[in-house]
């Protein structure tokens, strides 16, 4: 089967496999891209890895596209990050369509009204993955509570009070946080 | 025809900016899309964004591309979805080719590193800013069912490390059963 064919299809499937995002889907493309295809070596995944966490744009997307370009060129990284949306924003697009029809039926509402709250539950549950990293350097910090960052702490809390007081841009919240982290850690 | 134009190439121009500051994973987008579609040019509202928000996130693959296409839906309709969700990957796929050529020099870069070091403490404060009024938005129901869903589904994923889609499954579950015991209970 022809490469590019075969990587939107093997994108397709993890796109279609990765509910919740973020770090979960990283082993499911390991598995597909490293150990059944047998496309690129357990090495240079890590560091795609640490290349899509370096650039802007979702993991998943990010990782894709790298591993595409690897594989099959321009064309590779285009058909990659193709599958990996199109089953998500096809059923998105699909779901919301139908919230959005059936509005008035309670049961719909209902559902909706409840996923609101469980999806706020679980972006709090990334939101302390983030926290954690970004004060520890790890997220499971049990082993060592002291190892906590005070010049991440002390950015944490500058943009935070400047979000709130004068509802910042969140760009120039990434700029300023950036530039402080030129500044601290270099 | 020319106001769709020019709601087409702010939707393009908008999302190509959202997705190249999309650091620290893509919950980003979320107050991204607040700050330009609801603050901004009130094309939704906050509820709504929450609506999108939770569609975006019941549903496979990332959030951030998933909440682009439907905020470009909700603006200018499938024309505009597909719009947001290319300006979501062209910046990646294109940094990503040049970066690619020369990765081992990136990864090594340690200006970068601090750079990127410092933005992480950024989006967590984002975060948590964004949570604040989300939590905020669903208290102000006074609904005891979808306030404790909140404490409930966190703790399910971030303590247990249960599967997200189980989670969400049993959320809709348990939504349909309370429809029921209300509606059994005035009759």
């Amino acid at each position: 089967m022809n490469v590019i064919w075969k990587l939107f299809i093997v994108f397709l499937k993890i796109g279609l496999l990765s509910i919740g995002g973020g770090y979960a889907i990283i082993p499911l493309i390991q598995e597909q891209v490293v150990e059944k295809n047998g496309w690129i070596s357990e090495k240079i995944f890590t560091d795609i890895i640490t290349i899509s966490q370096m650039t802007p744009g979702p993991l998943a997307v990010n990782t894709s596209t790298f591993v595409g370009l690897q594989v099959g060129g321009a064309a590779g990284a285009l058909a990659a990050t193709v599958g990996c949306i199109l089953c998500g924003t096809v059923i998105s697009l699909t779901l919301y369509h139908f919230f959005q029809t059936h509005q008035k039926s309670v049961y719909v509402s209902e559902v909706l009204n409840g996923l609101k709250s469980a999806s706020l539950g679980l972006i709090i549950s990334a939101a302390f993955t983030i926290i954690l990293l970004a004060l520890y350097g790890t997220s499971k910090p049990e082993s060592d509570f002291l190892s906590l960052n005070r010049t991440a702490l002390l950015i944490f809390f500058t943009m935070l009070f400047v979000l709130r007081k004068w509802k910042l841009n969140p760009v120039a919240v990434m700029f300023l946080s950036g530039i402080a982290g030129f500044v601290f850690y270099r | 025809m020319k106001q769709n134009l020019k709601r087409y190439l702010w939707l393009l121009t908008t999302n190509l900016f959202i997705s190249a500051f999309t650091f620290g994973g893509g919950y980003i987008v979320v107050p991204m899309v607040r700050r330009f579609f609801v603050m901004k040019k009130q094309y939704f509202t906050e509820e709504e964004l929450i609506n999108m928000a939770a569609v975006a996130q019941s549903t496979p693959g990332a959030i951030a591309v998933n909440l682009s296409a439907l905020a470009g839906y909700r603006v200018a309709g499938i024309a505009g979805a597909l719009i947001s969700c290319s300006a979501a990957v062209i910046p990646p796929l294109v940094i990503l080719t040049f970066v690619s050529a020369f990765y081992k020099i990136v990864v090594s870069n340690t200006i970068l590193a601090a750079v990127l070091k410092g933005m992480e403490a950024g989006v967590a404060a984002l975060m948590v800013d964004l949570i604040t009024d989300m939590c905020a938005l669903i208290l102000k129901k006074k609904s005891f069912f979808l306030s404790a869903m909140i404490p409930l589904s966190f703790t399910a994923n971030f303590i247990f490390g249960i599967n997200v889609a189980l989670i969400l499954f049993v959320c809709c579950l348990l939504c349909i059963l309370q429809v029921f015991y209300k509606k059994g209970k005035e009759q």
